[in-house]
């Protein structure tokens, strides 16, 4: 689509686009060309002197075992993210979408967790599960659950993403709500006619007009788990116990920040563009989100 | 209501009800720890119905801080957030209508591959180029300043896009009309497209608020000066060590202050807000 109506000017639209092209240059394509470029060079160990070896960097990451457990591990943890953030906000969405009376109540108070930072989502459920005083802790131990993620990996795994599901089931719920209410009433009311039960028409007509909506934020979803709960991690469990919530970006961030290794850190820097390219384009790809040049 | 099935009724009350108070409980628990002394907290299990210590926690963390860990008063960070919250959506909102009023509105050499560039920065976030753009902040000297903290996450394909998008929904006669009567571009833009765009610019800004106020991993890195912690950095740092060690009183009282502000503008401006989410990710 384009304009019929255009303006003419030789400096105008430079001008216009200038700050953000030079913003992005600074700061994006810079970067990201330093990135690939160091993730082609090894460093001493001083910093002082670094040379040229090709792909050696990356072919040391696919051997390196902690590597490839992290990879298992952000699979595992985006899986689980996904999932139950999604089962549990359609769940809500639905109900939701069913109730007449305090519709706008519920929604109000399904949705302000997505104003909370997934720092600070972390360390209140850091609270709640704390090992020796957690509230949670406690009722837990009620039921002979002895529960301490400081030292047990599955349930580090399970603080994290119990934080970072709490996070996102208001962005959630918003979509399938939006998704829900978009249906049109009489294909419902048709199969209700017809002696369909509830249940049965959520499964054969609602869930699949919704899916274009469900992959939608299956993609949203799989970006937030790899990229945006970096500050969930970071304020919990760092990646531990014995790495086993470490997942790829904070493995980046742990290896080029704390342990200083340039070469290795930008190589997995690397991967994770082409991961991040991967997931964008299939998220226009498929849920044809319109852009024309 | 396609039919009255009352039971279904109760039980779709009954699970929202269930989910409302799921997502409430870390908040009142954080509430309820934010007024209590320290003492209150490290019983097990803790009391769950608030103290008397509010005013006491509250102003110690604003006047002064955590007296372990991060010593610096909760009120500057609040400012520092409140400069990073505030900046990010201005600088934003501005620099992305102007690109994209010269994307919709000009043809130009080079005009594709400008769009081309905006686009791919959706694919760089901050997350996968760490080090470099660490190093790039610091050669700029931009380390521990404000400008350093803003700048560089005020490029934004989305909200270009965004008002790309709503730029191609304006009539054509408008920018005819403007053109018949005389007016240059810069006009058209002032007095006409800008006015239109007042929802959209409210509904962006709404997001971006959101956006910068709980920015993590940027200020993460390129602070290292107490004064300049925003306030989502500020509770990391409060966090010395394992659980008895750690002043919760504290940080749950500067954990509630941080989630203030932008719970009040997400429920405050709900209708900007779900506008906002909903139209960035079209």
């Amino acid at each position: 689509m384009e304009k019929r109506v255009l303006f003419r000017s030789a400096w105008l639209p430079y001008a216009l686009v200038a700050p953000q092209i030079a913003i992005t240059m600074v700061f994006f394509f810079w970067p990201a060309t330093q990135a690939v470029w160091y993730s082609f060079q090894l460093q001493d160990a001083f910093g002082l002197k670094s040379q040229f070896v090709g792909l050696q960097n990356f072919s040391a990451l696919f051997r390196d075992s902690n590597y490839l457990e992290s990879f298992k591990v952000t699979a595992l943890f985006s899986v689980l993210v996904a999932f139950s953030g999604l089962a549990i906000s359609l769940l809500l969405a639905a109900m939701a979408d069913r109730v007449l009376r305090g519709a706008l109540a519920y929604k109000t108070l399904l949705i302000w967790p997505y104003a909370v930072a997934p720092a600070i989502a972390g360390v209140l459920w850091a609270f709640l599960f704390a090992p020796s005083i957690g509230i949670v802790t406690y009722l837990l131990k009620g039921f002979g659950i002895e529960w301490n993620w400081i030292i047990k990996g599955d349930q580090a795994m399970a603080l994290v993403v119990i934080a970072s599901v709490w996070k996102q089931i208001s962005y959630n719920f918003l979509f399938f709500l939006a998704g829900l209410q978009s249906i049109p009433k009489s294909l419902i009311e048709a199969a209700a006619i017809d002696g369909a039960s509830p249940s049965r028409r959520f499964w054969t007509i609602v869930f699949p007009l919704l899916s274009p909506t469900t992959f939608f934020l299956l993609v949203i979803n799989i970006i937030y788990a790899f990229f945006d709960t970096f500050g969930v991690i970071d304020a919990t469990t760092q990646g531990g116990p014995a790495q086993s919530t470490q997942i790829l970006v904070y493995k980046v961030y742990h290896d080029g920040v704390k342990a200083a290794d340039l070469g290795g850190s930008s190589a997995q820097s690397v991967i994770l563009m082409f991961i991040v390219i991967t997931l964008t384009v299939l998220q226009f790809r498929f849920i044809e989100r319109k852009v024309q040049y | 209501m396609v039919e009255n099935r009352p039971w279904l009724t109760f039980f779709s009350h009954a699970v929202l009800i269930a989910g409302v108070l799921a997502v409430a409980f870390p908040l009142y628990v954080t509430f309820v720890a934010s007024t209590l002394t320290l003492e209150q907290i490290l019983q097990v299990p803790m009391p769950l119905i608030p103290g008397d210590q509010l005013l006491q926690n509250y102003s110690q963390v604003l006047g002064a801080g955590s007296t372990t860990g991060s010593r610096a008063a909760v009120s500057s960070m609040l400012v520092n957030s409140t400069v990073m919250a505030l900046v990010i959506p201005l600088g934003k909102v501005t620099i992305s209508i102007i690109s994209a009023f010269a994307l919709v509105y000009f043809r130009f050499p080079l005009r594709g591959l400008i769009f081309w560039m905006i686009f791919v920065t959706l694919m760089l976030p901050v997350e996968v180029r760490i080090i470099p753009t660490f190093k790039v902040i610091a050669d700029l000297g931009m380390l521990n300043t404000y400008a350093g903290l803003t700048v560089p996450l005020i490029a934004s394909a989305t909200a270009t896009f965004l008002f790309r998008q709503f730029f191609m929904t304006v009539p054509d006669e408008l920018a005819e009309a403007a053109r018949v009567d005389g007016a240059g571009p810069m006009r058209f833009f002032w007095d006409v497209l800008l006015p239109l765009s007042k929802t959209t610019m409210a509904a962006l800004f709404v997001i971006q608020f959101i956006y910068g106020w709980n920015q993590y991993l940027w200020p993460l890195l390129i602070t290292t000066d107490e004064s300049m912690y925003t306030v989502v950095i500020g509770i990391k740092r409060m966090i010395v060590g394992s659980d008895a060690a750690n002043e919760w009183n504290l940080i749950m009282a500067t954990a509630i202050l941080a989630m203030l502000p932008p719970a009040a503008v997400v429920v405050l401006m709900q209708k900007w807000f779900v506008k906002g989410l909903v139209e960035t990710e079209k």
